[in-house]
């Protein structure tokens, strides 16, 4: 039987975690691993912790505290910028899930079909991550390193996620593939952020799920919209040698070369919507 | 640690791990079984609670995480009294819960939703419901309940007679909508030891045992091959040909190898490679091609060219008769295991009682249960009891043994009460699945679309065991040339094994595979003629006083006419509107597309009799005996309905005792889609026979009617008043048999197959995103001619499920062993991916049957996939050769006609 640690405090966890602990959010990747076999691991609770709760902002940005679920995220009064995000958040398993489930776990958690990641590397998102000793701060983009694999580290916990603010307008969207309507691993999912001044596009940002061990930005694509004025001609912008920096594996929900094919279609469809 | 919380508005505390999850403890330490558990991956929503006014799965909800917070499970909704709520009255009321496992679920996301939104529309509830899978309903029913759920319904109390033909309540519907319903892993006893399996992860393997000895010391007992009585199981009295344990070899990943028993947290603990086990795997046999190539290794020893059976259906010369057709079709279609994802995983446990044995557990089939595990333990049948549980679905997958042996063999051994509930994983990988099928098959009609031959081969995989492999490969000649009069037949049926999961009953015994390939045919063919698709079929359809393939003469009760007419102005329509539809441009294409069926109800060519006893005890209390179990479909409530009737007392007067082998008398498996025509029919001989008992005591005529006060029973017979004081002449029984009058089928597959037969025809709308390869169904609309609908709420149930399961045969169910073990890769239908779905009846009356009614427990899904698919085929062109259509497969099969046509 192992130790469970529930401090309310984050550097009463920061303590505990100088010696290995797994960390226990909401508990929605947490369990599904754990089926038929008895829990038995050291465990750190990191629910009852103020520090990491709720959502704020400042002049540079947002900072999304680990435990925020996607519910809450939901519910935030945020700005067009998030609405990708959101969009996310409606699509991550049914309701139950999005009730407990969050948005660091999805990071940490770090699977390949993680619907957060793609609309947080179009949102430029940073992580912050402290341990007893240091804190710093990580592009979403170098933290996550494989499948299920991150930059964390065994005394580290995932503190808070940081959205920079853009200078200029910004919108955002997502879309996401799945073999059915709810609770649906997404086939592939793609995420856009479109700065946008005197209505053409200044910067965009592309994100790829589900078609590489960890999500990809396209940047010849976002080289190739930037400049372009935002109206329905920006779809055809997607070219398939875009997706150089994808590598879609086959598995039970498709096959590889059926992603990068679906891929041009959602990218297509996703900067449509964004323009509109 | 010790948590404080609030349980359904009363403070109460906890000790315990606090890594346990929120549903373990609710059940196991809170005595909540209302909390259901179907994957605890938080794939189903069985567990959904309000956790601080929110849904939740309790599967994923650590107990260390539940101090000073407020969680309502679904014994809490209704009020003290027992007082229902709106919500659970409206669930009665619309049929929402058939076995009643995902009710609870179902019940707190609602509940969730309409705290607050009092009055949501569709769209609010098919989100709020999104995370919660039924398998039996097809959610119909589930959100219309929830969107009237504050209208005020007035529960239908028929009189003396009048039960037949009602929608009234189901019988069991209380306590599945209040939690208390006892299904499989809800009555386990506190003092229970637990199995856990050690299951083969190699699909074909040899291996060798080691030092068993300190794993023993551990634990109450380690059980392997050599601790099985008699080692063998299977549906076939002369094929029992799959272990209980696996003796040296294993066929199928997930085959059980071993049984470890003790204290519950001790087996949990011990993890699979704890065990000493040395595997030496071997190449497996994938797939119908690896088993029937000509060096193909033998699954099993004993089956040459690994052919379990084979055999078909020879009438007139198709052969020749092809040579005279103005059109001819042709095509082969190849279907995956397909798994029945029942919500309930397999639960049950056993106990010795002096030298019998008593097992609890959840089933299709308690008689057949009590034979086997007599063979298994080598007892007397009469030395077995089988007490089922609420069953929380079956569709065939519970006819099979599950945790029965394992459980018999240890609490005999031990002499205490054994305990065994299979994880999901466990579940999907050692149970049975729908037979991956090949069809190749060929239609010829003459020039004015009336078949004239027709020449179809269903080969089928039946994975390593034999199960109801011989059922398959029987039934499908008798239907493979589909709902048609058709003079020159042939078809045929074999299946081969495989090293897959043993292929098994689910739902249709592969009829469904069958349909996918006649019905495409049949669009062929009236394509090629460019007669419309649905003319074609009513061209052709059987009729009454029409002779089928194995030469029946048909008499009564033939309605596929009748449904294809009920269903002609949903087709002109739905054509139009596609039509409207496709003029716009875009990636959105729409089709329609038909689909039918027929089924012959009961055992192929085989006695499959069904007796029932109905009681009016000294004290009044009228109990029908019923062994013919509800695992959903609602054949509690038909059979009381039934018998009522035929006693002339009303419906709310008779009580039941189902399923108890030592209780009530042996109605037969619940599958064959059997249970009303067959166990009805008996269920009506009873309550007729109890009547005759009555008028003769009462020396009333036959049309006296009756009326039940406590234990005085009143006979009025025109103007005289006869009162029976059943303290004195009590009890009373009536009994009553039937068994469908069938014969053998010669080795041109020519007899009688059935008594009767269902006929059904369904129409699907779709919306296929040709960009993307996926399929919306929009609707379907479904004819069905059930005889009579003893209760038409229960028989739309049937119809709306079977559709929700055609549909994911269709387009997203595939089993692969080692990769889709669990309810998140092995996708299902969501209340989101089943459309609109309007049901039409017919009632073409069956004399044979009670009221004459005849079954539909599997028709409903026969013709959803071949409707389904033809519309795809209507929006894009492509026809499907392989299901389930994924979104891929739709996709390169679109780019790959473009390319031809380019
Ligand atoms: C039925 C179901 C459906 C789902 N559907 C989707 C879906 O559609 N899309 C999708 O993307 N995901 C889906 N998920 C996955 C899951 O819900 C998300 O990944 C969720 O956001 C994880 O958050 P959590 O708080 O529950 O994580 P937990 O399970 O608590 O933890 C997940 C992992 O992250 C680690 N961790 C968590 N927080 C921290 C932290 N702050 N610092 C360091 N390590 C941490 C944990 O140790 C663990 O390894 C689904 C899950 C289920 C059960
Ligand atoms: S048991 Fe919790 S979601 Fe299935
Ligand atoms: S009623 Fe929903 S799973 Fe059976």
């Amino acid at each position: 039987m192992g130790d469970y640690r529930q401090p309310v405090r984050l550097e009463e966890a920061l303590e505990v975690l100088v010696r290995p602990y797994t960390v226990l959010s909401g508990g929605t990747d947490f369990y599904p691993a754990r089926v038929g076999k008895a829990v038995d691991e050291d465990i750190l609770d990191i629910s009852r912790i103020k520090g990491l709760r709720g959502i704020s902002s400042d002049g540079t940005g947002w900072r999304l505290g680990a435990t925020t679920t996607w519910s809450e995220l939901l519910a935030a009064d945020l700005p067009p910028l998030f609405d990708g995000l959101k969009q996310a958040a409606r699509e991550v398993g049914g309701q139950q899930i999005q009730n407990a489930g969050t948005l660091a776990g999805n990071l940490c958690n770090a699977s390949p079909a993680a619907d957060g990641v793609p609309p947080l590397l179009a949102l430029d998102a940073e992580v912050e991550l402290a341990s007893r000793d240091k804190v710093r701060r990580l592009p979403l983009s170098s933290f996550i390193v494989g499948n299920r694999r991150t930059q964390l580290l065994s005394d580290e916990l995932l503190v808070a996620i940081h959205v920079p603010r853009s200078t200029t307008q910004a919108r955002s969207s997502f879309l996401k593939l799945g073999a059915r309507r709810y609770l649906v691993i997404s086939i592939v999912m793609a995420a856009a952020t479109l700065e946008i001044a005197e209505d053409r596009v200044q910067t965009a940002r592309i994100a790829v799920g589900a078609c590489s061990a960890v999500a990809q930005r396209l940047p010849v694509l976002e080289v190739a919209l930037a400049g372009e004025p935002l109206d329905a001609r920006l779809a055809e912008k997607v070219q398939r040698a875009h997706l150089a920096p994808l590598t879609p594996i086959e598995d039970v929900r498709g096959s590889a070369d059926y992603r990068l094919d679906v891929v041009v279609t959602l990218l297509r469809r996703l900067l449509a919507e964004v323009a509109s | 640690m010790r948590v404080a919380f609030t349980l359904n508005g009363r403070k109460v505390e906890w000790c315990g791990l606090p890594a346990t999850r929120l549903a373990a403890a609710l059940r196991d330490d809170l005595g909540l079984t209302g909390t259901k558990i179907g994957c605890d991956a938080g794939d189903c929503g069985a567990c959904t609670v309000s956790l601080d006014g929110r849904q939740v799965c309790a599967c994923l909800v650590a107990m260390g995480q539940m101090d000073a917070r407020a969680v309502d499970t679904v014994e809490g909704l209704a009020a003290k009294d027992g007082a229902l709520t709106a919500l659970q009255d409206s669930f009665l009321a619309h049929g929402a819960a058939q076995c009643g496992i995902c009710t609870p679920g179902m019940l707190m996301a609602a509940h969730d939703l309409l705290s607050r939104r009092a009055q949501p529309n569709r769209a609010e509830v098919e989100e709020a419901l999104g995370g919660v899978l039924c398998r039996c309903t097809g959610y119909s029913k589930i959100v219309e309940a929830v969107l009237a759920a504050q209208t005020k319904v007035t529960a239908i109390a028929p009189s003396a007679g009048g039960a037949v033909g009602t929608r009234i309540v189901r019988v069991d519907g209380v306590v599945k909508v209040t939690g208390r319903d006892l299904f499989g892993a809800d009555v386990m006893p506190a003092d229970a030891l637990w199995i856990r399996v050690v299951r083969s992860p190699h699909a074909r393997a040899r291996f060798a045992l080691g030092d068993l000895g300190p794993l023993r010391a551990r634990l109450a007992a380690v059980l392997t091959a050599a601790d099985i009585p008699f080692n063998g199981y299977g549906i076939y009295p002369d094929i029992k040909d799959q272990p209980v344990l696996a003796d040296g070899q294993v066929r199928y990943r997930g085959e059980a190898v071993l049984a470890l028993v003790g204290v519950r947290t001790d087996v949990l603990a011990i993890r699979d490679q704890d065990v000493p086990i040395t595997w030496a795997p071997e190449p497996p046999l994938v797939g119908i091609d690896a088993a029937t190539a000509v060096d193909a290794p033998l699954v099993q020893a004993d089956k040459p060219r690994n052919l379990l059976l084979d055999g078909g259906v020879r009438r007139g010369d198709a052969a020749t008769a092809f040579g005279r057709c103005a059109a001819v079709a042709e095509g082969t279609f190849e279907t995956s295991f397909v798994e029945h994802a029942y919500i309930e995983p397999e639960a049950g446990w056993a106990q010795r009682v002096g030298d019998r044995l008593e097992i609890h557990a959840t089933t299709q089939t308690p008689y057949m249960d009590r034979d086997e595990i007599a063979n298994v333990m080598r007892l007397p049948p009469e030395a077995v009891r089988i007490v089922p549980t609420a069953c929380g679905g079956g569709f065939g997958g519970k006819l099979d043994l599950s945790v029965q042996p394992l459980t018999a063999v240890a609490a005999w051994k031990l002499r205490r009460p054994v305990a065994l509930v299979y994880t999901r994983p466990e579940s999907m990988a050692a149970s049975t699945k729908r037979h991956p099928a090949r069809v190749r098959a060929k239609f010829g009609c003459d020039a004015t679309g009336k078949l004239v031959a027709c020449d179809v081969t269903a080969t089928f995989d039946t994975g390593a065991y034999a199960s109801w492999g011989p059922t398959v490969a029987n039934r499908v000649p008798v239907h493979a040339m589909g709902p048609y009069a058709v003079p020159n037949v042939r078809t045929w049926g074999e299946a081969f094994f495989t090293n897959g999961p043993p292929a098994g009953a689910f739902r249709g015994f592969g009829v469904p595979q069958a349909a996918i390939a006649h019905e495409a045919m049949m669009d062929e063919l009236a394509d090629q003629l460019g007669i419309d698709q649905l003319e074609f079929r009513h061209r052709n359809a059987l009729q009454a006083g029409d002779t089928t393939g194995t030469g029946q003469k048909l008499e009564h009760s033939a309605g596929l006419a009748q449904c294809l007419e009920a269903l002609r102005p949903h087709w002109r329509k739905a054509h139009e509107e596609v039509a409207a539809f496709n003029r716009k441009d875009g990636p959105k294409r729409r089709g329609v597309g038909i689909g039918c069926m027929w089924y012959g109800i009961g055992n192929t060519s085989m006695s499959n009799p069904s007796r029932m006893r109905m009681g009016l005890a000294a004290d009044g209390t009228l109990t029908l005996y019923n062994g013919a179990l509800d695992i959903g479909q609602g054949s509690n409530t038909i059979m009381a309905q039934i018998a009522a009737d035929a006693l002339g007392l009303p419906v709310a007067q008779v009580a039941l005792v189902t399923g108890d082998t030592d209780l009530t008398a042996d109605a037969g498996k619940t599958s064959a889609s059997r249970q009303t025509f067959v166990s009805g029919r008996a269920a009506e001989a009873a309550g007729q026979d109890l009547r005759q008992h009555i008028l003769r005591l009462a020396n009333a005529g036959a049309d006296a009617r009756l009326s039940l006060d406590g234990a005085v029973l009143t006979v009025r017979d025109g103007a005289e008043l006869h009162t029976l004081d059943l303290a004195k002449v009590g009890p009373l029984m009536g009994e009553g048999v039937f068994d469908p009058p069938t014969t053998p089928l010669d080795a041109d597959g020519q007899g009688i197959p059935y008594a009767t037969y269902a006929f059904a025809a369904q129409i699907a709308t779709v919306e296929v995103d040709i960009e993307l390869g996926t399929v919306k169904v929009l609707r379907i609309v479904a004819a069905h001619d059930v005889g009579k609908a003893i209760n038409p709420t229960l028989v739309e149930g049937q119809i709306e499920g079977g559709i929700a399961q055609g549909l994911g045969l269709a387009l997203m169910e595939e089993y692969v062993p080692g990769r889709t073990e669990n309810l998140h890769d092995y996708l299902i239908p969501t209340v989101g991916d089943v459309p609109e779905i309007e049901c039409l009846l017919i009632e073409d009356r069956e004399p044979l049957g009670p009221s004459g009614a005849k079954g539909v427990g599997e028709p409903g899904l026969v013709p959803t996939a071949p409707a389904i698919l033809g519309a795809v085929h209507h929006a894009t062109g492509v026809r499907a050769h392989r299901v389930p259509l994924l979104p891929h497969r739709l996709r390169e099969a679109i780019v790959a006609l473009k390319g031809e046509q380019a």
